[in-house]
């Protein structure tokens, strides 16, 4: 607790109050700006932190991926063509609201939802994670193995359509992951005697290459030419009515969301799914549904915000990302060599205090600001298509050269920016990559490590309680695919709307 | 004969052109696994296992994963292209904008040590602006120069991250 006000002494300052400001407000601008998700954002915006010291850092990416989530919705509502799969279910009813003329509802339900789902999922993360912190630095090598090899099975296996095409994709990064010295032995690997290659390729270069170049170049080469007309919208606010019917929803989120947000199982798609088929359950307004009920706006969004802070205490405690922007996150934590895990709450727990508060400043300073400028964030999205991406590969380019002031990057970043390219054009999904390029080079360690603790012997690896859960687990997600023919597939789901849209 | 098989045989590489992700797939795996081989193991070994062991494993998985997805295609699976907001995929590939823009990209990167960053970047903005359909002689170089010179100034000045400025910015 004394720790947590420490952390608000340290978010306080005139100059954290301005970063989580200014995060918050490109955060939700570049969540607004069609084809740029949070993970992009974040991306994107890595460059501009490099002279900064981390806490100011971190205080602005805390504001940057929940502005970003909220920035997602508003396209959802307003023009119902979802920039990210956490948005995808706010376009079920909040677009129905929309063109109704309650997109004004429509987005404050999304927006006090996310405060609602942020706060109470934030309190979560003062709560659970100092303990699960505390606990995990038991955690032996071959368990943190069996949790990372966890991630790669479910971030292939829940996901996407074909898992093949998923384990394709993953063995991509894990590829990506093995260029440069082996840390262990300093060997060389897959550098063919490049000097460039010999420190392995920046995960900043990835994952800008693989979220913006890639999808500029694919978006350029299938390009609306006659972009969707966004609803105009008033100031959001909400009736008496409409409280009532919101207040219980906006509670429930978080208890969907934040465990969904914890493990790895991508992030936001399977909560607000499963939020918004409870809230239609329990309704009331059974017949509303599909037509624009408020409450399957408010129950989803709140639940996405949570599980954004379900994300950061797995990624905060463990290390481990289980979506696109705690990997991007991790990658930017790295990148000041500070590596999270059980060890950050005792080494960085200043950092880590001052984050964790200035995320209740930002969902704060989310609400208070988003409120009033919606119908601004509104006109972002009539930018012309052409500025827009050229913008992206502008920024992409800034980014990759400033790593290292190395043309050799921009080089690698193209070459990469066209495999991104390849990738979505025959439906490999960008997330194992990203996940394998990171968490590549650390699940090798660890399994290295617990094989050296026991002399060479596979029992190494799984000579602990908690590591044969975990392949139990594994078993299970790879063995029963009939599983996830029970899950709710929402894009199929979403089709028919869209399409009558077009028409 | 050959002149009712040739366009057959067009056909069928363009159904499945999904092939092509499963030899990228074979080239990296024989890569990573004739990279793998060429490590000295002899010395500077710690532990049972060396730096040999993950690559092996990842080049085979490689190898694997490209014959699977190729039972895959030939049986008629295919990817999903993914959607989005300002993609339409009913719309075939404009290759003439994927290639100008690539264009834009390459041209900043051999530039940008050239004549610095405030040009280059207009030049890579502005390329790519026209190449995806933006024909306003005025406003576009506007924007470009203004972008990038704004650019420049918030980075090298401000946040200090430095770029290149070239001559243009010597002469301040």
């Amino acid at each position: 607790m004394e720790q947590l006000l420490d952390g608000f002494a340290t978010a306080l300052t005139p100059t954290h109050l301005l970063l989580a400001a200014v995060g918050v407000l490109l955060g939700t601008a570049i969540g607004v700006l069609p084809g740029i998700g949070p993970a992009m954002a974040v991306a994107l915006l890595l460059p501009v932190t490099y002279g900064m010291e981390p806490t100011g850092a971190f205080i602005m990416f805390a504001g940057i991926y929940y502005g970003g989530m909220f920035g997602g919705s508003t396209t959802s509502i307003l023009l119902n063509t979802p920039g990210e799969s956490a948005a995808v279910v706010a376009a079920f009813e909040g677009n129905p609201m929309a063109r109704k003329g309650r997109g004004a509802q429509a987005l404050a339900a999304a927006a006090i939802g996310h405060f609602t789902g942020g706060i109470i999922g934030t309190i979560l993360i003062v709560l659970l994670a100092p303990f699960v912190a505390k606990h995990a630095v038991d955690i032996g090598a071959p368990d943190l193995f069996a949790v990372m090899v966890l991630a790669f099975i479910a971030v292939t296996s829940v996901l996407g359509a074909s898992r093949i095409r998923g384990f394709a994709s993953l063995l991509i990064g894990l590829t990506l992951g093995l260029v440069g010295l082996d840390e262990m032995t300093g060997q060389q690997r897959l550098t063919f005697g490049s000097l460039h290659l010999a420190d392995g390729i920046d995960i900043v270069v990835v994952a800008v290459a693989l979220f913006a170049v890639g999808e500029a170049l694919w978006v350029a080469a299938h390009l609306r030419r006659k972009p969707f007309e966004p609803i105009p919208v008033g100031r959001p606010w909400l009736s008496k009515a409409d409280l009532k019917r919101t207040w219980k929803p906006w509670l429930r989120g978080p208890v969907i969301g934040f465990p969904f947000g914890a493990i790895p199982a991508g992030g936001a798609e399977i909560p607000t799914f499963l939020s918004y088929v409870t809230e239609k359950r329990l309704s009331k307004h059974k017949d509303e549904f599909g037509k624009g009920a408020i409450e399957g706006v408010a129950g989803p969004e709140s639940t996405a915000s949570a599980s954004a802070a379900g994300t950061l205490v797995t990624m905060l405690t463990l290390g481990l990302p289980t979506t696109a922007v705690a990997a991007v996150m991790l990658a930017a934590f790295q990148q000041y060599g500070i590596q999270p895990g059980p060890l950050l709450f005792q080494r960085e727990s200043g950092l880590v205090w001052a984050l964790i508060a200035s995320l209740f400043i930002g969902l704060t300073l989310l609400l208070v600001l988003n409120l009033p400028l919606a119908p601004l964030w509104a006109k972002l999205l009539r930018i012309p298509r052409p500025y827009l991406y050229a913008g992206i590969l502008f920024f992409a380019s800034v980014g990759a050269y400033a790593v290292n002031a190395d043309i050799f990057d921009l080089l690698l970043m193209f070459v990469i920016g066209l495999l991104g390219f390849g990738m979505r054009r025959y439906g490999l999904p960008v997330l194992p990559a990203i996940i394998g390029v990171i968490l590549g080079p650390a699940a090798e360690q660890q399994m290295r490590r617990s094989l050296q603790l026991s002399d060479g012997s596979l029992t190494g690896l799984v000579n602990s309680p908690m590591a044969v859960i975990v392949y139990v687990i594994i078993v299970v997600i790879l063995f029963f695919p009939l599983l996830k023919r029970f899950l709710p597939k929402p894009p199929a789901a979403a089709e028919p709307e869209r399409e009558k849209v077009d028409a | 004969m050959t002149t009712e098989t040739l366009p057959e045989r067009k056909n069928w590489l363009r159904e499945h052109s999904e092939l092509g992700i499963c030899a990228l797939l074979v080239v990296l795996g024989v890569l990573v696994l004739t990279d793998a081989m060429s490590i000295p193991t002899d010395f500077a070994q710690r532990g049972p296992v060396g730096p040999k062991a993950v690559p092996i494993l990842v080049g085979s998985l490689l190898l694997i994963v490209a014959a699977l997805l190729a039972r895959d295609v030939l049986r008629g699976g295919k990817g999903e292209a993914e959607a989005g907001e300002d993609v339409d995929l009913s719309a075939p590939a404009d290759w003439r904008t994927v290639l100008l823009l690539c264009g834009a990209f390459l041209a900043n990167a051999a530039l940008i040590g050239v004549v610095g960053f405030p040009i280059s970047g207009a030049i890579l903005f502005w390329g790519a602006a026209y190449a995806l359909g933006s024909r306003n002689l005025v406003r576009d170089p506007l924007i470009a120069a203004g972008l990038s010179i704004f650019t420049f100034v918030v980075f090298n000045n401000l946040l200090g991250v430095p770029l290149p400025g070239g001559p243009l910015m010597e002469v301040f």
